[in-house]
This record gives C-alpha cells, structure tokens and sequence, in this order.
C-alpha cells in the first residue's frame, strides 16, 4: 500500500496555475480570512476564554452552566487527546481509560471509601503525575508498535481498566482469602469530597464552571506553548513521517513517551473536575462511546489544530445535548438540513426545485396517505408550535410508528448510500424523496429514541468527515508532494 | 486434579475458539489485502447472529418449529452468510473505498465509526435487550441432550458438534478457495503485493470486494453458531468478540490463514481455562494483559513472520 495521498479537489494541487490557486485571497470571504489569519492566535483564545466567562453571568439556569461545564471538560479532553493523535500523530484508544484513573484517583483520596480526605491542592497534583507515570508506562511497551498495533493496544488497555474497575469490588490477591473492595465494582465510589482547599469547599454549580474555565486556560496556554516550542515541531514531523524524523536525529520514542504521558495528565487532571462536581465515579463512563464521542470532536474540529478542538468539542457537545429535548432537537435537525442544502446546491434554481420539490412531495404523499392509509396520519409530532403543526401536515405521523420507523430507518441508510452514487440530475431529483424519508425517519424514530440517536450521530459525523473531509472543519488540509 | 473440570472447560474452549478462528479468518484475510484493522468485522458477526434469531422467529419459534432442525439450521447459516457478507461489501464500498490512498489513521477511525453506526442503529431497531436462541429448549429439548458423553462422563452437547463441524467444513471450503481457485490466487497475490498484483492485469477492486464479501460471510456463520451454543445475541455483543478475533489473527501472525485458526483456538482455550481456573470475574481481563504482553513482545505473532517494513 502506498502512502501517497492523492491531492482531493478541495486541496491546493501541484502544479495549479498560481493565480487560480490564490482565488481564495481575492475574494470577499478570502479578504476576511486574511485579516482573520493577520491577528495573532492567542487572541482568539483568551478571547474565546473570556467570553466563557461571561456564560454563568448572563444565566442563572443550572442546566445552561451544567452543560458549559461539560463542555469546558470535553474541550480539555480533546486538548489533550489532540496532543497524541493530532500532534504526535499516535492512535491511542484507551485515552479514555486515563480519564477514569484521574476520576477515581480523586474519589479514592477524597472520599469516605478509603477515610482519605485530602485538599484538593494535594490531590490533583498526585493524580496528575500519577495518570502522567500511567501514561508513560503504557506508551512505554507501545514504543516499538506501529500504528495499527498500537491502537490495538491502547484499546485493550482500555477494555482492562474498565473491566478491573467494574469488577474490583472483590480483588483478591492470588488466592488470598482475604478480600479487598478497592474500586466498589459497578456501584462506583459515591460520596465524592468536592473541591476544598484551605478550609474552603467549592459548593455550586457556578463555582465548579468556573474552576473549570481556570484549569481549562491554564492547560490551553500550556498546550499553546508547547505546540510552538521545539517539542511541539518534532512531535508534527513525527505525525509526518516516523521515518524522516529520526533521520533527522530527533529521538522518536522519548518524544512518543512525552506526549502519552502529556496527554494522560491533562486526561487525569480532567478527571479530578468530573469526579468532584458529580460527587460518585463509575467505570462505565470511561467505556467506549466516550471516547468515540471525544474522537468525534476532535476529527470534526480537525485533528492538530488547537482551535479546530475547542470548536469541535463545542459544536459536538452542544448538539448532543440539544438533542435530549425533541422540541430544540427538531428545530436544529431541520435547521442544519436546511443550512447544509444552503451552502452544498448550487445554482439557486437547483436549490428552490429540491426545496420545492420535497415539500410539495411530501403534501402529495400526505393526501394520499390519509386517503388510503388512515393509521398513517393519527400519531403524535414530536415538536409543538407553529413548526408541529405544520410538520403535522407535511410528514406522515402513523399512530404506531416503531416498525414502520425501523423499516423506514433501513431504507433511509440505503438511500442515503445509494445517493452518493449518483451524478448530476438523477441526484438532486432522488434527493426529494430521500430528504422526505429523512424527516419522517426523524419525527417517528429518531426524535424518540435521544441516547441512541446521539450516539448514531456520533458514528456518522466520523465516517462522513472522514470520507468527506478528513482534515476538519478547521483543521488545513496537507499538501503532499509526491 | 479435577479431570471433569479440565475436559468441561477443554470442550467449552475449543467451542468458543472455533467461533473466534471464524472471525479471525475474515479479520485476518482483510488485513491481509488493504492493511486495515476493520473494527466493524464484529459487528457484522452480531448482524449474522440476529438474522438467524429473526429466522428461528420465522419458522415457529424454538419451541415448535415448523421445520426440521437441520433444515433450518442450514437456512440459518446461508441467510447469515449472505447477509454479513452482503453488509461487508457496502461497507467497503461506502465507507473504505475512497480511503485507500488516505494516511493509515484515517480509515482506522472510519472502521471505529462504522463500527459504532451499526452497534447504535442496531440497538435502535431492535432494542437493548438480550435475546436468547433458546437452544436448550430447541427441537423439543433434544438437541442439547444429544450428543456424545466423554469417558469421564463430561456431556458434549450437540450444539458444541455442530459449532465444530461447520467451522471445520467452512475452513477447509475457505482453504481450497484460496489454494485452487483463480479469485483465491489473485487475492494471495494481491495480499502480497497489491501494486504489482494491480499491474499484472488482477482487478484489485473486485478482489478486495470478494474478500470483504468471504470474510463478512464468515462473520455471519460464527454469529449463528455462537448463538447456538452461547443463546444470548445483542446489540454490542460484537465488540468484544472482535477484539478477541482481532487478538486471535495477531496471536496466529496476521494475515496468515491457518495462523487464524490456531490463534482462534489458542484464544478459546486461554479464556476459558482463565475463567475456569483462575477468576471469573477477572477471566477477561487475565487474556486482555496476556494478550498485551503477546503483542508488546512478539507483534508479529506466534507464528508469524515478522514483516519487513519496505521504506
């Protein structure tokens, strides 16, 4: 197999006439990218920075802080995991697995479990050296792993730490009678401490948000720094070509062994935030769709590119939550359907026929459907207002739609599939009844069934951005010279 | 030493490992050619193993089946096959085609994505809950009760012989396929060599889909014999067992047919000799950091060569 990447159309090729190439500096949008691209990356950060800061000021809702909070967390686990994957350019798949060590370090120093009760001042940097020597430890075997073997690894780390911690209820040392309860199994250590130091506990929501903003500044300067010092720049030629690196001289398997153990620490540190504000860890947490959930981030942002993290754990984070209220859910669905149809057709003529051609599509499927299948129009909208009675209308509610859902979801996929096959008109003509199917796929299934839903979600944003767009949506794409 | 204790776990073991030996031929043959870790290989073993649940429903149900047991077990398996290797092939074609020039981290991520759809999407029609095959109470009981016992008194049901013998025969249909066959040499000469395979005139596209196309297939069969023995099928069942397949092809060398296999069994015996004799609750994750060690200390396997890397 070779490892020449073909230049996709979307990337600037070799041998592209100069004043082509540079059509994107003339135009309007290349004009504000350039003045964009004149200020100075830092400023967007502490920009980015204080404006959250503003977050719990300006809402008193708990809920509106409480997801702020697990946004500042996802970002700092993309940060760090983007030291690894994006930077360094090693697949670790037990990422996740640092996260919990970090959780339940600070649950077992803290808590009634043990009868430990640290400062935290003392706490957090011993989980954090200690998720940094687990780190190395790991990478420290994997130094001599290729790619895929490594992932392999990690993985199963991964599925080690989870199952010892699920089942450490009961660890019992070769045959010892004797028989400690060190992790509490599936019910997990409750009663977590929060965070206290010098006498003072941390106590509300708004307290936590912002430890969490301080810590999150904190790890972005430093992950900041070190992307521009030499460490970071061997770590990006070592995401390269492993090879040519250490041609160079650049030693390959300390700088390997550096980012594990970094990004485990920011992972722990991480950890020590979660476990104090939810006050209880569990093992299943720290499984696979969290980390899958963090991979999606961080390849939606864009995988090496700091500021493509924070947008992608924002934007990924943001819109699962969305997802959990079907009133939010709906209005997004249709709104990012609508907005994608915006930008991806192309001249308005093509848009206003497919926009016209499903909505009037999806009438005459409705009149037909309450003619001769009157079960089909009697069910509920998921959304109410002006938009459920309008959808009430348009797409077709059966009274009970679970298989009917199920059939129509099968087809959805296949169409969808079967729809990237096709060019030119034949595609935009089978889009009208696709996107119908879409909507009905969503108000009868979709919209009920949130948990699931999301993660489904998560599944596509990976396989569709890879495919699609592997650099991200702010991540620039590599230019290789054959 | 507890002789029944050993044969019941020695038995269970060889069962399990001819499932896994089934999985790790597909993951095995798949690597082999594209050099891809296809993590979606276990979820399309759970899309076999709820096909021939859906059948049994079909025909009656364990209980009365309307069908003889041979029959359906035959349908069963061949509606299986063609539907894992049906779904192998579009994922394939839909999701790994275009990446197949891309950096190596980029369709690795794509399988875990893949992957992921289908465990959700399956969750989503069929639920979270476990289903059971129901085998002890199939064809009026009689098909666990039957069998063979061993001297020692050790009962080998039925099932466990079906499992063995059609992993058996599935293996040596696969191994006269590669060996005789022209699309079985093509795809040995693709798996060494795809550039050059290409410019001998072999249409490495339709290679890689018969592949995609075998290997799902066989993903298919072990869901349904895994279901015959084990009952339960659910959603997520095919992560873990992908990552003891994956485990096994390593164990056996990758990309090394009968390598699979004997990593397959070797698997199967470690697990449940771990579970049998050291923890239950810790079996798992005994083989998990055995298996790290294999890989740490041998990646290339026990009975693999070790790859040269071509700069």
């Amino acid at each position: 197999m070779t490892e020449n990447e073909q230049p996709g159309a979307d990337q600037p090729r070799i041998g592209v006439d100069e004043w082509v190439a540079s059509h994107a500096g003339r135009s309007q949008l290349g004009r504000i990218q350039r003045e964009l691209a004149r200020v100075p990356r830092p400023a967007f950060y502490l920009g980015f920075t204080a404006a959250a800061a503003f977050l719990p000021l300006v809402t008193s809702n708990g809920y509106v802080i409480r997801v702020g909070f697990d946004t500042l967390l996802y970002m700092l686990l993309a940060l760090g995991l983007n030291i690894v994957v994006g930077y360094a350019g090693l697949l670790d798949l037990g990422y996740v697995a640092f996260y919990g060590f970090g959780a339940y370090g600070y649950a077992m120093l803290a808590s009634p479990k043990f009868g430990i009760h640290w400062s935290t001042l003392a706490v957090i940097p011993v989980v954090v050296v200690a998720t940094a020597i687990l780190g190395f430890l790991v990478a420290l075997p994997s130094r001599r792993l290729l790619g895929d073997y490594l992932a392999i690894v990690t993985l199963f780390f991964g599925q080690l730490f989870v199952t010892v911690y699920q089942n450490g209820e009961a660890m019992s040392f070769l045959g010892f009678t004797r028989q400690y309860d060190v992790t509490g199994g599936t019910n997990g250590i409750p009663d977590v401490d929060p965070f206290n130091a010098f006498g003072t506990q941390i106590s509300s929501l708004r307290g936590y948000f912002y430890a969490a903003l301080v810590v999150f500044a904190i790890v972005l300067g430093l992950v900041y720094l070190v992307d521009q010092s030499r460490t970071g720049r061997a770590w990006k030629s070592l995401r390269e070509d492993p090879l040519a690196a250490e041609l160079m001289g650049m030693p390959v398997n300390r700088l390997k062994l550096i980012a594990f153990a970094f990004g485990a620490a920011i992972a722990g540190l991480t950890g020590t935030l979660f476990a104090a504000l939810n006050t209880a860890v569990f093992a299943s947490d720290f499984d696979v769709p969290t980390l899958i959930t963090i991979y999606a981030m961080l390849i939606l942002g864009g995988a090496g590119s700091l500021g493509g993290v924070i947008v992608g754990a924002l934007v990924v984070n943001v819109s699962l939550e969305v997802l959990r209220t079907p009133g939010h859910a709906t209005w997004v669905f249709y709104g990012v359907l609508l907005v994608t149809l915006l930008v991806k057709l192309r001249p308005w003529r093509v848009l206003a026929a497919v926009l016209g051609g499903t909505i009037a599509f999806g009438y005459a499927a409705h009149a037909i459907a309450s003619a001769t299948w009157p079960r089909g129009v009697h069910g509920t909208a998921s959304v109410g207002g002006w938009l459920g009675s309008g959808l009430r209308g348009w797409v077709l509610h059966p009274t009970d739609p679970q298989l009917v859902g199920n059939i129509a979801f099968v087809i959805l996929v296949l169409a969808v599939l079967w729809l990237t096959t096709l060019k030119g008109w034949a595609q935009k003509a089978a889009l009208v009844p696709t996107l119908y199917l879409a909507a009905f796929v969503w108000e009868n299934r979709l919209v009920v069934e949130p948990s699931i839903t999301r993660l489904i979600l998560v599944g596509v944003i990976l396989i569709v951005l890879m495919n699609a767009r592997p650099q991200g949506l702010l991540g620039t794409a590599r230019v290789e010279i054959v | 030493m507890n002789w029944n204790l050993f044969l019941t776990e020695l038995v269970a073991g060889i069962t399990h490992g001819s499932v896994y030996a089934l999985l790790a031929l597909g993951y095995s043959m798949v690597y082999g050619i594209l050099k891809l870790l296809n993590f979606a290989h276990g979820d399309i073993y759970m899309v076999g193993s709820f096909v021939g649940f859906g059948l049994i429903g079909v025909f009656g149900g364990p209980t009365s089946l309307s069908v003889n047991s041979w029959v359906l077990l035959f349908v069963m398996l061949l509606c299986a096959m063609l539907a894992g290797g049906l779904l192998g092939v579009m994922i394939e074609r839909f999701a790994y085609r275009r990446l197949r020039a891309a950096p190596r981290i980029a369709p690795l991520i794509t399988a875990l994505g893949v992957s992921f759809f289908l465990e959700n999407s399956a969750q989503l029609i069929l639920g979270a809950q476990y289903q059971s095959y129901d085998s002890y109470d199939w064809h009026g009981g009689s098909l666990w009760s039957s069998g063979f016992d061993l001297p020692s008194g050790v009962h080998v049901g039925l099932p466990q012989v079906i499992v063995v013998v059609c992993a058996v025969i599935l293996m040596v249909l696969l191994t006269l396929f590669v060996q005789r066959t022209q699309l079985g040499k093509a795809m040995r000469a693709t798996s060494f060599d795809r550039e050059a395979a290409a410019m001998m005139g072999i249409d490495v596209d339709r290679v890689i889909v018969a592949t995609f196309f075998i290997g799902s297939a066989l993903a298919g069969a072990a869901g349904v014999l895994n279901g015959l023995v084990y009952q339960q099928v659910w959603p997520y069942m095919g992560f873990q067992a992908g990552l003891y397949a994956f485990i096994a092809a390593v164990v056996g060398g990758i990309g090394n047919l009968p390598g699979a296999v004997v990593g397959g069994l070797v698997i199967g015996l470690a697990q449940s000799f771990s579970i049998g004799y050291i923890s239950s609750t810790f079996g798992d994750a005994i083989v998990f950091a055995v298996l790290i060690a294999v890989m740490v200390v041998r990646p290339s396997g026990v009975l693999g060569r070790a790859a040269v890397q071509k700069v």
